[in-house]
C-alpha cells in the first residue's frame, strides 16, 4: 500500500513538474536572453548559461613537429584517421578528447580539444539601455570595439501606455459602479429592459464598433488621441464591468443600507459612503483585469491612436519592432520584457484579487 | 429598500411621464457630453503645452479621472434640488445613465452601423444621403458582399483556421487546464506550481508572440540553433523547420499559432476547474474510493461529471476568445503562410485595403457566430431570481 502511495506521488510531482517547466521555458528564455549580449545570442542557445559542456582546445601542435604525413593515415593523442577525417574532426573512444585538423594540408594545425563543463556567463544591460535610451546608446562589443547605434526611446511609449491605461481603467469602473448600484438598488421604470440590453452586449465582439467609431472619431478629430483610446476603452468594458459589480453589490447586506436610507442619507451619499468602500475587492478584482487587459490590448490602440510613433504604446511600438528588427533579438527579448515588467509586477502582488476576479467571470469577451 | 416603495410610476399623469423621459434622457446624454467636452478642452490645452510627457500624462490621468467623478457630483447636486418627486423620478437615470448611453454608442449603434455599412461598396453609402437615396444610389450591393465573402477563397481559409482554433485551442487548453487542476490539488507544491502554469495569464499577446517568434527562431541546417524547438529536433537528428511559417505542413502550420494561446489560456481553465474540483464533496470522493473504485475511475465517473458546467463555461468562454483572436496571427505572420483568421481579415479589408463594406460584412459575421453563446446568457440571465 505504501509502496502505491509512494508511486502514485512520484507520478503527481513528476508529471506536476514537467508541466511546469515546459510553461516556463519561453518565458525564462526570454528574460535570460535579454542580459546576454547580441554576440551570445546570436551565436548561441540561451540555455548555455546552464552548465554544459563543451569542447576547449587544450594544445595546439605543428604536424611536422609531430613528423604526420597528410596523405596517409595519421595517428594523434590516441585518435587515427585520414586527413579528411580529421578535418571533420574525430572524437576518441572515451570520447573524452576530440582532434581536429585546422587549415590545409600544408600549413594547417592540429588541435586537441578536452571536453570541459563551462557556462557562458557574460551578461549585459545594454540591450536594455538600447531599447529604452531615447538618443544614442554606445554599446561595446565583445571584442572590446565600441558603436553607437540609435536607441528605441521605449521609456516613452511605457509613459504612453501608463497614459492610456489608467484611466481607462478608473474611468470605466467608476461608471460601471454607479449604473451597478442604481440596477442593484434603484427602482426605476425601464430597468429591467435596460440590464438586459447590458448582459446582451457583453459578448460583441468589439471589431463590430471599429469602424463607425473610427469615423466618429475621424468627424470630430478626435483620432489619434489617448482621450479616443480612453473612450474606446471605456466603451467596450463598460458592459463587463457593470454586470460584474452588480453581482458583487446586489449582495451586499440590506440591513445596513436600509439603516442608512432611515438615518436620511441620500442616494449619492450611501454610494460613496457605503457602497464603494464595501465593494473594494470586487473593484479590485475588476481593475486589475481592465488594467492588464488595457495595458495588453493592441488592436485598440492600432486602430484609434494611429501611426504618430510618440504616442505609440509598448505593445504597438514591440510589434513594429518585431516587424523592422526581426532578427535583432537583444532588442526584442529587451523590448518584450519591458512590455511584461508592469503586468508581471501587478500580477504577482495581487494575485489574490486576479484569481477572485477570474472566479467571478472577469472575462473579456 | 426606501426607494422602492417612493416610486410610484402609475401615480403620474401623461404629461409628468413625458417630461420625466425627457429629464431622463437628457441626463444620459448630457452626462457623458459634457464630460467629453471638458477632457476634450483639457487635451487641446494640453496638447499645445511644451512639458514634459510625463507631466502631460499625469495631469491629463486627474483630469480626465476627476472630471468623470466631479461631473456625477453636480449633476446628482442639481437633481436633488427639484422638488423631491422630481428627485426621486430622475435620481435613478444620472446613476444608471451615462453608462447605457455610453454602451448603446460604442456598443449597441455600431451593430446597426456596421450592418447598414456592410450592405455598400467599398466607400460605403454616398456621403450626405439620406437613408432613401443611399438605398437607390449605385453604392448599394445589398448582400452582395457577403456572397462575395463566402466564395473568397480567403474567407474560406479564415473560417477553417477559426475551425482548427476553435477545436484544438479550447479543447487543448480545457484539458490542459484540468491536468494541472488535478495533479497540483494532490501535490504538496500547489501554489508555486498553479502561479508558474497562470504567469502567462499576464503577458500580453505581443510579447506572447515574440517570446514563441524565439522559441521557433530557424537558422541554416550548418549553424547552431538558438531556438528551443530547432535546437531539440536538431539534437534528436532531425532538420530545422519554420514551424508556424512551415508552408509544407499546411494547414497544419497552424498549430504552432494555437500553441501559443493554448500556453496563454490554459492558467485560466486551471484556476476554475481548481476551484470547482474543491468544491467536490470529500465524503463522495471518499465513498467511490471505498467501494474499490481508482483514481482515474473517480476522476471520470465522479469528478467530470460534477464539474460539467463549469467545464462547458470555460469552453464556450475560450470558443469565444479563440473566434476574435486577432494579435498573435497579426505579429506572428501577418495572415501569411496560410494562417490568416476572421479577425485578422477584419482587419486587413477595413483598414489596410479600406474596404469598408467587405470589412463591416465580416464583422457581422463573427457577431452572428456568437449570437448562440449571447442568446445563452440572456437565458441564464432570466433564470436567475435575482431581478
Amino acid at each position: 500500500m505504501t509502496k502505491r502511495k509512494w508511486t502514485n506521488k512520484l507520478l503527481v510531482n513528476g508529471g506536476l513538474l514537467l508541466l511546469v517547466l515546459v510553461w516556463s521555458i519561453p518565458t525564462l528564455g526570454l528574460f535570460i536572453s535579454s542580459f546576454r549580449t547580441r554576440f551570445d545570442i546570436q551565436t548561441s542557445g540561451w540555455w548555455k548559461v546552464f552548465p554544459h559542456r563543451e569542447w576547449e582546445t587544450v594544445a595546439v601542435y605543428n604536424p611536422k613537429d609531430l613528423n604526420l604525413d597528410p596523405n596517409t593515415v595519421m595517428k594523434v593523442e590516441g585518435v587515427e584517421g585520414t586527413f579528411e577525417q580529421l578535418r571533420e574532426g574525430i572524437t576518441s573512444p572515451d570520447g573524452k578528447t576530440q582532434v581536429i585538423w585546422s587549415g590545409n594540408k600544408r600549413l594547417g594545425t592540429i588541435q586537441v580539444q578536452k571536453q570541459v563543463w563551462t557556462v557562458s556567463w557574460d551578461f549585459t544591460l545594454d540591450n536594455y539601455r538600447e531599447i529604452l535610451t531615447a538618443g544614442n546608446v554606445t554599446i561595446t562589443n565583445p571584442d572590446g570595439t565600441t558603436e553607437v547605434i540609435p536607441g528605441q526611446n521605449m521609456l516613452q511609449a511605457f509613459i504612453n501606455s501608463l497614459a492610456v491605461a489608467v484611466p481607462s481603467t478608473i474611468i470605466p469602473i467608476l461608471i460601471a459602479a454607479f449604473a451597478a448600484y442604481a440596477f442593484a438598488w434603484m427602482d426605476f421604470p425601464g430597468r429591467r429592459l435596460l440590464f438586459i440590453l447590458i448582459v446582451g452586449l457583453l459578448v460583441v465582439p468589439l471589431q463590430i464598433a471599429l469602424v463607425p467609431i473610427l469615423r466618429d472619431y475621424n468627424t470630430i478629430g478626435l483620432n489619434g488621441t489617448f482621450l479616443a483610446v480612453w473612450l474606446a476603452h471605456t466603451g467596450f468594458g463598460l458592459a463587463l464591468a457593470t454586470y460584474l459589480l452588480y453581482n458583487y453589490i446586489v449582495t451586499l447586506p440590506r440591513e445596513t443600507l436600509e439603516s442608512a436610507f432611515i438615518d436620511g442619507a441620500s442616494p449619492f451619499t450611501v454610494f460613496v459612503k457605503l457602497i464603494l468602500p464595501l465593494s473594494v475587492p470586487a473593484l479590485a478584482s475588476f481593475a486589475i483585469f481592465q488594467f492588464l487587459w488595457v495595458w495588453n490590448d493592441y488592436l485598440v490602440a492600432l486602430t484609434f491612436l494611429g501611426v504618430d510613433p510618440s504616442y505609440k504604446v509598448l505593445t504597438q511600438r514591440l510589434a513594429d519592432l518585431t516587424g523592422t528588427f526581426g532578427n535583432d533579438w537583444q532588442l526584442l527579448t529587451a523590448g518584450a520584457f519591458i512590455t511584461m515588467l508592469l503586468p508581471l509586477a501587478v500580477f504577482i502582488s495581487l494575485q489574490r484579487y486576479f484569481v477572485r476576479g477570474l472566479l467571478s467571470g472577469s472575462v473579456k469577451g | 429598500m426606501a426607494q422602492v416603495d417612493a416610486i410610484k410610476p402609475k401615480d403620474m399623469g401623461a404629461g409628468a411621464r413625458f417630461v420625466a423621459w425627457i429629464g431622463r434622457v437628457l441626463l444620459a446624454v448630457l452626462i457623458p457630453l459634457i464630460a467629453f467636452a471638458v477632457i476634450y478642452a483639457g487635451f487641446i490645452y494640453l496638447r499645445d503645452s511644451d512639458a514634459p510627457r510625463w507631466v502631460i500624462a499625469s495631469v491629463a490621468i486627474v483630469w480626465g479621472v476627476g472630471g468623470v467623478a466631479l461631473l456625477y457630483w453636480v449633476f446628482n447636486g442639481i437633481v436633488e434640488r427639484l422638488p423631491d418627486v422630481w428627485t426621486e423620478r430622475l435620481q435613478p437615470f444620472v446613476f444608471v445613465g451615462p453608462a447605457v448611453a455610453i454602451l448603446v454608442w460604442y456598443l449597441a449603434f455600431p451593430v446597426v452601423r456596421t450592418f447598414w455599412l456592410s450592405l455598400f461598396g467599398r466607400d460605403g453609402p454616398p456621403a450626405g444621403a439620406n437613408i432613401f437615396e443611399a438605398l437607390q444610389s449605385d453604392a448599394f450591393v445589398g448582400l452582395n458582399n457577403y456572397i462575395a465573402l463566402f466564395s473568397e477563397r480567403l474567407l474560406q481559409e479564415a473560417m477553417r483556421n477559426n475551425l482548427m482554433w476553435i477545436v484544438f485551442g479550447s479543447t487543448l487548453s480545457v484539458v490542459f487546464g484540468l491536468l494541472v487542476a488535478v495533479l497540483a490539488d494532490r501535490s504538496s507544491y500547489e501554489r508555486v506550481s498553479k502561479s508558474l502554469i497562470f504567469l502567462p495569464m499576464a503577458i500580453s499577446f505581443v510579447g506572447a508572440s515574440v517570446i514563441w517568434n524565439f522559441m521557433y527562431e530557424t537558422r541554416p541546417a550548418d549553424m547552431e540553433q538558438i531556438g528551443v524547438f530547432n535546437a531539440i529536433v536538431v539534437a534528436l537528428g532531425g532538420q530545422p523547420h519554420p514551424w508556424d511559417k512551415w508552408i509544407a505542413i499546411l494547414p497544419w502550420n497552424n498549430l504552432f499559432l494555437i500553441l501559443i494561446v493554448i500556453w496563454l489560456q490554459t492558467g485560466y481553465s486551471m484556476v476554475l476547474f481548481s476551484a470547482a474540483l474543491k468544491g467536490i464533496p470529500e465524503e463522495m470522493l471518499e465513498a467511490a474510493r471505498v467501494d474499490g473504485a481508482t483514481e482515474v475511475q473517480s476522476f471520470f465517473r465522479i469528478m467530470i461529471p460534477y464539474i460539467m458546467g463549469t467545464i462547458i463555461t470555460v469552453w464556450t468562454t475560450i470558443v469565444i476568445f479563440t473566434l476574435k483572436i486577432f494579435d498573435v496571427v497579426w505579429v506572428m505572420t501577418g495572415g501569411q503562410f496560410g494562417t490568416h483568421v476572421i479577425a485578422t481579415q477584419f482587419y486587413r479589408l477595413s483598414f489596410t485595403a479600406r474596404n469598408s463594406g467587405l470589412g463591416s460584412a465580416i464583422a457581422i459575421i463573427l457577431l452572428v457566430t456568437v449570437i448562440p453563446v449571447m442568446v445563452y446568457n440572456l437565458r441564464q440571465f432570466r433564470q436567475s431570481e435575482a431581478f
